[in-house]
Order: structure tokens, then C-alpha cells, then sequence
């Protein structure tokens, strides 16, 4: 006997399992329930009445937590609805600044929208007292703007659920309400990773990035500057969407053509980076096995994921790869390698990354990461700030051309390709690990049991007599889960990948942005990461070991993997952060 | 600075008491502010870690209710109800009083340290309105002529 419910929706009759709420119903039906504090999964609190429908029961009833019921009849577009849903919306105008022109989610805010589709003809209806708040931007990475913000939770329920941050929360009551940090201190002083979650949560203008776009405008336009740039690899998956095309397009040529016409005078791909990162990353992994180093080793890719070990758990800092993340490499490489091939001073070199990351920003900024005296890299933009500088340069994005990376910094393979997704560094450090352990070559490449949307995969992978224990966890409130299996001796392994958001870079904080409800159709942690995958399986080369701009670095400059060398420009260390800056900076 | 570390020494029992608990947040930070009358910053930070909270779920609760305070308070803590009752009954002429006399403006505390002065929700003796309460002591149908005895009873 099955358990479904049958109710009628708007005269549709539609049938689903018990336990689905009136939303899901309306969802199956095709029937669209507008909402706005809603985000599946994560902030499904029934708070900001965007989704009221009648069921014949005396006062509306929120859609996104009323429970399906059998012989229920539901109507979504009644006056009364209608009359509520504005309502709500004109209220919610009344204390916002309404600052559309300047606002970066202009033409993208799910606020906006509503308000166009719900025919809200005065945005000042309900003029009256208005909350007016100073903008955050302390932060490298994140700028809180609270005059836009309308006090959905959705950040706040990001930070706590997803990340298991909570910096972040609902302060005071009523009309006094706000999204704040405790003591309105600046994300800065708090514990916050940098992540940028809140940002992809957020449906209007109130979070946003820390441009540094006008810094690379500048550096663009310094003819004594030589600026060089390189892309993240899950930056290819996702930049098209800003431009109308579809979720999962691979633009990897046109965006090399637009950073050209953009003026850099390099174009490099971080790709080329992540291979050398695999070559130093499975070369310590090797060695901390045979001279039983600290285990299980950690990958230190992931900048937010950094953060979050050295301010929730100091005590696996000596798990952490020594490794730079690829972009720090990079930099370093370029400042050192390249300059000195160029003939070009480090210090009038400027490395620009594009990344899918917020926290890179802050990484960019930590003053280890300078190998040659100098940062490694100089500016860190997104995807999202990438995407609005080739529109105001007025590049004509979807008719550009094809073109390749440059030659020197340009090569990479499908194993760093698959670095934007999660399980990917993973990956391509098995596939170099086989060959460097066993001496013999891996035929089957892919490894199923790391890919995937899973919270935490766990796989034993057999190189020759070595049955490696390997665990891959993204999001950081997944990886606080696994460190808690491992620090309690429940469970052992050698090597662990951590992404700090979920999914991994292909839906991180710098990504382009994707609303609630396109979410429910279209999940971009999945669709971004098939185009990545997709890349590697049509790869010449999918091992990091045989790219062979790689192996000229190391012939002609570092020597071995984890030398001399290679250890001052590609290494790093961490240091223990309090999760209470604030009040160690009042009790100092 | 024994007396702090007494205090915060009370703080862990009471944690340590209520810490199994279901809901264990309100009442502990009761229990703080009776012990140290307000709740500081290194207080609910401490709340938060005994308790496996973060400190923005202790800092939107002590917010969020009146009853906490994030500043010290004074000796005695007068509360005038401004309630619907007490309000239309003319609490506010009263408040207005209290504050001039004590040079204060609702929610904070005098110099001397001696008094702090709150507005307050209904407190629930709509009978005696106006009402106010000094400490546990309640004083019904108060007017602005009243303020300087009531006062000159707590002032020694």
C-alpha cells in the first residue's frame, strides 16, 4: 500500500509521498508558489509570508512548511493571496534603500523580481521610519550591507547549518531587528572563513564580495606593470551563465579571449598550478606514509577550509598539507620561474587570480605568502566581479572567439581540471600516487567512490600493497563531522580532502549566482561539476605527472618535488586563529 | 578580581547544573545575570563554549528578551511599566520624572552607581496602574509627585 497523499492544487490533482509540504506538492504540479526566505534544505522557517495560499482554513497558510494533506484543496492565486503576498513585499520596501541602480544584484535580485512580477507600483507605499545602518567592509572577502538586507535568515541559517560557522545571527526584536555579529563587530573580528556561502544565499544586495575589480582596473591601466592573470578551474564552468548561457557550459576559450581584450598581458590557467600542487601534494603524502609523518594528511587547497582548521580545530593544523593552494603556487612560480625567464623584475610583475572563491581574497593577503618577497598574488577577483568587468568593457562575451592559454603557465591536464569539484584533488592525487608508488600505470582512471554529492565519501583504495584509507568531505560542517569521527578514534584514515563549500569550488562563494528557486530545478554543483568531468574525460593527458610544462619547471628550475626550492616558493604553514577576536583585541 | 573569579566559578556550576538540560540557555543566563547582574561579553562567551553554542545564538537571545541587560546595572533597578493601562494612566509623565530627577535616560544607569532606569513592558498589575517596580518592591497609581519620596526610600 503505498503512503501518498492526494490534494488538489489550483483544480490540479497531483500525489506525493507523506511528509511533503505544500510547496513540494505545488512544485510536482508545476505550479509556481513564489518565495523568498525560503532555501531548500537549509531555511525553511515559513517567516517572510511570500508563500501564503488559502486552504479554506481561516488565516493563510505559508506553502514552504504546511504539510501535504490528503483531500486538502489549495488555491495559490486568489485575490486574497494576491493582497497578502504585496502586502508583505510593500512592507518589506519600506525599510530597505531601495538603491537598485547601484546595486551589484541589479537585474538579479529575488526581491526585484518579485516586486515586478507582484505589480508593486510604489515602492513608497508605506513611507515611514526607516532602519539606516553602516556598510561592513572590513572583511577581505565579504561586505555586509544592512540597508538592503530584509531578514530572511537565509545567511545566518547558511553559516550555522552549512559551514557550522555561526558568526552571524538575528540581534534585538521587532522593528530593531538586524542580521549582526554579537557586539556589532565587523565580520573581520569574528570567526568568519571568508567562504562567501552567505553570499550565494543571500536573494538581495545586502552581501556581496569585496571588489578589488577597481584595483585591477588600475593595474591594467599602469603601463609600468607587467599584469598577468590566471583562472581557477571551476571558473570555466560557471562564467557563461553570466552571460544567458546555459548552467554547465564549458567557456574556458572565450574567457581566455576576453581577459585578452581586457588588456592582461599574460592569460595562465591555475590548472597548470593544480598539477604542481598534485606533484608536491602526493610526493608528501608518500613520504609522510614511508617516515610516519602525521596522519591522516589534510589537502590545504581550500582557503575557507584553512580558515575554519586553524579557528575550529588548531589541533589538526600538523595534518595540513605544507602545500600553497594552486594559485599561491602560481604566484610564486610566476614571481620566480617566469620573471626570471621574462627578464622582468618580480616586483613590477602583478599576478590578478579569478577565482570561484571569496576566502581567496584573504589568503591573498597573509603575509607568508610572499616567496619572493613580494605577495605571490596581488589581487583576487571572482567570477562574478570577472564577469562585470568584461561587461564594462563592453566585450561582446558570446562572439568572441576561441583562444588558448599562453604557452609557459598554460598546460595543464584533466586531473587539475576536476579540481573545482569535490573529490577532484582527491582524484588526481590517487592517479599520480598509483604511478609514483607502483612504478606501473593506471589504466582505470576514474575513482566513482570520491566523486559525487554525498557530504562525506569515504573509499579504501588499493595502490599495490598499500591499502589507502581515504576520505573526502565538502562544506564545512561536513568536515566538522569528520575531523569529530576521527578525533574520537571512530574511524582512521591517510588522507582526507576538505572543500570548504559544499560541492566544492564550482558552487563557491565567488561563483555566479544562482536563486532558491532555480536551485530546486537546476542544482550547479552538480551541472557545473559534469562540465569539469566531461573536460577530463576528453584530456589528452589526465595525470598531473605528464603535463609537460610540468615537468620542464621542475627540469629546468625546481628539481624535485618538496626540494630545496620547491619547498621556499610552494610550501606554506598555519597558525592557530581565536574564534574570538573581538575580545581579545578589547582585552588587550 | 577574586570577586570575578568567584563569579565565574559560579557560572561553571550553573552551566555544569543545566548543561544536560533541554533548552539549557535561558535559564543559565538567569542564573548568570543574577550572579554578575548583566551579561558581558566574556560571560557569554563562556555561556556559549559550556554550553556548545555559538556566540551569536547567546547574543541574539540576550537581545532579544528586556530581562537581560548587556550593561551593569545599579544597585536598584527601577521599572516603570509602560504598559497599555499604566501608559493611557499617564506612566510616561512618570518616567519622565524619574529621569529628570536622576539624570538618566530610560535604560541607563546613574553615576553613583545607585540606580538604573528601565522602561518596561506590562507587568502585569494593570489594577494598580501606573505601576513601577523598585527591585521586588512594587508601588501602584504612582504620579510625578510621588518620585522623591520613592526614591528618598532607597537612597541611604
Amino acid at each position: 500500500m503505498s503512503n501518498n497523499i492526494t490534494l488538489t492544487i489550483d483544480n490540479v490533482k497531483v500525489e506525493v509521498p507523506q511528509g511533503a509540504t505544500v510547496l513540494d506538492a505545488a512544485r510536482k504540479a508545476n505550479i509556481r508558489i513564489p518565495t523568498l526566505c525560503f532555501l531548500e534544505e537549509i531555511n525553511e522557517i515559513g517567516a517572510c509570508r511570500m508563500c501564503v495560499v488559502e486552504t479554506g482554513s481561516r488565516t493563510l497558510q505559508a506553502a514552504c512548511v504546511l504539510p501535504a494533506t490528503q483531500g486538502m484543496e489549495v488555491k495559490t492565486n486568489t485575490r486574497r493571496v494576491r493582497h497578502a503576498r504585496k502586502a508583505v513585499l510593500e512592507m518589506i520596501l519600506s525599510n530597505h534603500d531601495k538603491k537598485c541602480l547601484s546595486c551589484v544584484r541589479s537585474q538579479n535580485c529575488e526581491l526585484q523580481r518579485l516586486s515586478l512580477e507582484l505589480e508593486v507600483t510604489d515602492e513608497h507605499i508605506f513611507a515611514g521610519e526607516r532602519r539606516e545602518y553602516t556598510v561592513d567592509d572590513f572583511s577581505p572577502s565579504v561586505v555586509r550591507d544592512n540597508n538592503k538586507c530584509i531578514n530572511c535568515r537565509r545567511c545566518v541559517t547558511t553559516c550555522y547549518n552549512l559551514q557550522a560557522v555561526g558568526v552571524i545571527g538575528p540581534v534585538g526584536r521587532g522593528f530593531h531587528t538586524s542580521i549582526e555579529s554579537p557586539w556589532k563587530a565587523h565580520l573581520s573580528e569574528t570567526a568568519c572563513i571568508g567562504c562567501g556561502q552567505c553570499i550565494a544565499a543571500c536573494p538581495v544586495g545586502a552581501l556581496k564580495e569585496k571588489e578589488e575589480s577597481p584595483k585591477v582596473w588600475r593595474l591594467l591601466h599602469d603601463p609600468g606593470k607587467h599584469v598577468v592573470v590566471q583562472t581557477a578551474p571551476a571558473v570555466r564552468a560557471a562564467l557563461g551563465e553570466e552571460f544567458g548561457m546555459p548552467m554547465g557550459t564549458n567557456v574556458t576559450g572565450k574567457m581566455v579571449a576576453a581577459l585578452r581584450r581586457l588588456g592582461f598581458d599574460q592569460v595562465f590557467d591555475t590548472d597548470f598550478a593544480a598539477d604542481l600542487t598534485i606533484m608536491e601534494e602526493s610526493t608528501e603524502l608518500v613520504s609522510r606514509i614511508k617516515n610516519k609523518g602525521v596522519l591522516p594528511m589534510i589537502t590545504s587547497c581550500s582557503p575557507g577550509w584553512i580558515n575554519f582548521c586553524e579557528t575550529f580545530y588548531p589541533e589538526f593544523i600538523p595534518n595540513l598539507s605544507s602545500c600553497k593552494s594552486p594559485h599561491e603556487m602560481m604566484g610564486a612560480v610566476i614571481k620566480s620561474y617566469y620573471a626570471e625567464k621574462m627578464n622582468i623584475p618580480a616586483k613590477t610583475i602583478a599576478v590578478v587570480s579569478v577565482m570561484p572563491c571569496t576566502a581567496k581574497k584573504i589568503e591573498a593577503a597573509r603575509e607568508e605568502l610572499s616567496a619572493m618577497g613580494v605577495q605571490d598574488v596581488d589581487a583576487v577577483i571572482t567570477t562574478r566581479e570577472l564577469a562585470r568587468m568584461i561587461k564594462s568593457n563592453g566585450i561582446d562575451f558570446l562572439s568572441l572567439p576561441d583562444e588558448n592559454f599562453d604557452n609557459l603557465l598554460g598546460d595543464s591536464t584533466g586531473a587539475a581540471t576536476i579540481f573545482g569539484a569535490t573529490g577532484g584533488v582527491m582524484e588526481a592525487a590517487l592517479r599520480t600516487a598509483y604511478e609514483t608508488i607502483t612504478g606501473q600505470e593506471l589504466t582505470s582512471l576514474d575513482f566513482h567512490g570520491v566523486r559525487g554529492q554525498k557530504g562525506v565519501k569515504e573509499a579504501d583504495i588499493q595502490i599495490g600493497d598499500l591499502t589507502l584509507r581515504v576520505a573526502v568531505a565538502h562544506g564545512t560542517a561536513n568536515a566538522k563531522a569528520l575531523l569529530e569521527s576521527v578525533k574520537s578514534g571512530e574511524k582512521q584514515y591517510d588522507f582526507i580532502e576538505v572543500m570548504g563549500c559544499r560541492g566544492g569550488c564550482v558552487d563557491g562563494g565567488g561563483q555566479p549566482l544562482v536563486s532558491a528557486e532555480n536551485r530546486l530545478r537546476s542544482d550547479p554543483k552538480q551541472v557545473r561539476a559534469r562540465a569539469l568531468y566531461k573536460a577530463d574525460e576528453g584530456s589528452v593527458r589526465r595525470k598531473s605527472h605528464e603535463n609537460p610544462g610540468i615537468q620542464r619547471l621542475y627540469k629546468e628550475y625546481l628539481g624535485e618535488p618538496n626540494s630545496h626550492k620547491a619547498h621556499h616558493l610552494l610550501h606554506t604553514h598555519y597558525t592557530k586563529r581565536s574564534k574570538y577576536r573581538q575580545a581579545e583585541a578589547a582585552s588587550v | 578580581m577574586v570577586e570575578k573569579t568567584e563569579q565565574m566559578k559560579a557560572l561553571r556550576e550553573v552551566i555544569a547544573r543545566h548543561k544536560d538540560e533541554k533548552g539549557p540557555l535561558m535559564p543559565v543566563m538567569q542564573e548568570a545575570q543574577k550572579i554578575f547582574g548583566y551579561l558581558p561579553q566574556d560571560v557569554q562567551i563562556v555561556i556559549a563554549e559550556g554550553l556548545g553554542l555559538t556566540l551569536s545564538e547567546v547574543y541574539g537571545v540576550a537581545t532579544f528578551y528586556s530581562q537581560f541587560s548587556l550593561q551593569p546595572k545599579g544597585e536598584h533597578v527601577i521599572s516603570v511599566c509602560m504598559g497599555t493601562a499604566c501608559y493611557v494612566k499617564g506612566a510616561q509623565a512618570v518616567l519622565d520624572k524619574l529621569a529628570s530627577s536622576l539624570g538618566v535616560e530610560p535604560g541607563e544607569t546613574t553615576k553613583d552607581g545607585k540606580f538604573t532606569l528601565v522602561a518596561t513592558r506590562c507587568l502585569g498589575a494593570c489594577g494598580l496602574a501606573p505601576v513601577l517596580t523598585v527591585d521586588e518592591d512594587v508601588h501602584g497609581r504612582v504620579t510625578p509627585d510621588d518620585v522623591p519620596m520613592i526614591l528618598s526610600r532607597y537612597e541611604d
